[in-house]
């Protein structure tokens, strides 16, 4: 399955995951204390990084992901007459957006889930690592399963019926979604369990 | 043991087609996302335990930057955006869900509306109006106004719980693990 993560090789990559987590995590903190036109300078400067790393053009992408919500905020802002407000609350948003995607964009997903899994040594005890991280990998591998099994069932309602599929499609989704946990249950304890 | 995993790590997948899948027109001229169907089922289907534990898996994954959020949206960007306060209580909803869910006696489809509607509406609104009024800069009152757009919306997601919570515990009775203990006789060992 495709992530976020963006193929193209920056110096951001070879950053550690846990660093860039920390560093976005202060930057929003700061954030939240600037003024507009510090917002605005922040903004200005995630921008001008992900164009110096050569991801300008995928950073924007999913920046642009956001347009209804600026819409909406600035409509909402609008018509209580806080339109300044609203602006603040806009570049704001955008500004810490576009820092944690630039994470999101430079860092693996293996070196995602290490950090993850690291945040979770406390739980050990009741939730082993390697039980975690079967999990991840399960979930990254049976979403396109079940993405197919979906187009399957909409194709057999398109088999039968001459209207579009309607809710009832969900519930043969869910049923697929619990025999498919038995299989799996067993399939893996049948290769020894998950310990 | 496994079979707790992998009901929890199916039903983390759900979540993520259910907002993946193209939007279900229902014939009323409301195309809707299932994104938080999905949230309701897990507490209904799962109980509350394996329910918010499959919700939390896929925030993570989300989070990790795996495109499974409804749009194609993924990232920690998503925890700066106005939606962060839904995000949250999401699993804390799937919980609350599963909770009432095990609680109620009686009527199946009855029983997933009401454990919906609380766990699903009034627990994720009251995560999700401070998350909209602290990004969007607005007072919570307005806030809570401006959620009422989506309370149509999720009143029928409550419904589609209900109907395929009802469908699920018809044909796979054993399945239904928020009620378990009805069909086995006795709390399952988790």
């Amino acid at each position: 399955m495709l992530t976020l993560t963006s193929p193209r090789e920056t110096v951001l990559h070879r950053w550690p995951a846990g660093l860039k987590l920390a560093l976005v995590a202060a930057g929003s903190v700061v954030l939240f204390q600037l003024p507009m036109a510090g917002v605005a300078v922040a903004l200005a400067l995630a921008a001008a990084l992900a164009l110096t790393l050569g991801l300008g053009r995928d950073w924007l992408g999913l920046l642009r992901l956001l347009w209804p919500v600026v819409l909406v905020l600035l409509a909402w802002h609008g018509l209580t007459g806080t339109l300044a407000q609203g602006a603040l609350a806009v570049l704001r948003m955008l500004a810490l957006v576009g820092l944690a995607n630039l994470v999101t964009m430079t860092t693996r997903l293996s070196d995602m889930q290490a950090v993850f899994l690291w945040l979770s040594r406390p739980l050990a005890p009741i939730l082993p690592p390697q039980r975690l991280a079967l999990a991840f990998a399960l979930v990254i591998r049976f979403v396109p399963v079940m993405l197919l099994r979906w187009q399957a069932l909409v194709l057999a309602w398109r088999a039968r019926a001459a209207r579009r599929p309607g809710w009832h499609i969900y519930a043969p989704a869910v049923l697929a979604a619990l025999d498919e946990a038995d299989r799996v249950a067993d399939a893996l304890r049948a290769r020894g369990g998950t310990a | 043991m496994e079979r707790n995993l992998t009901h929890i790590a199916l039903f983390a997948a759900l979540i993520a087609v259910l907002g993946l899948v193209p939007k279900i027109d229902l014939g009323i001229g409301v195309p809707i996302t299932a994104q938080s169907l999905g949230i309701m089922l897990c507490g209904t289907v799962l109980g509350a335990k394996r329910g918010a534990l499959a919700v939390l898996l896929f925030l993570a994954l989300v989070a990790m930057g795996v495109p499974l959020l409804s749009g194609g949206r993924g990232g920690i960007g998503l925890f700066a955006s106005p939606s962060v306060g839904f995000l949250v209580g999401f699993p804390v909803a799937a919980f609350v869900t599963g909770w009432v869910m095990e609680r109620l006696r009686g009527d199946v489809a009855l029983a997933a509306f009401n454990a919906s509607a609380i766990g699903g509406i009034i627990v994720l609104y009251a995560f999700g109006i401070p998350g909209i009024a602290f990004m969007a800069g607005k007072p919570l009152a307005e806030a809570a106004v401006g959620s009422l757009a989506f309370l149509p919306g999720d009143l029928v997601k409550a419904v589609l719980a209900a109907l395929v919570t009802q469908m699920v515990a018809r044909a796979r009775p054993g399945s239904l693990l928020s009620r378990a203990q009805d069909a086995a006789g006795n709390v399952e060992a988790s």
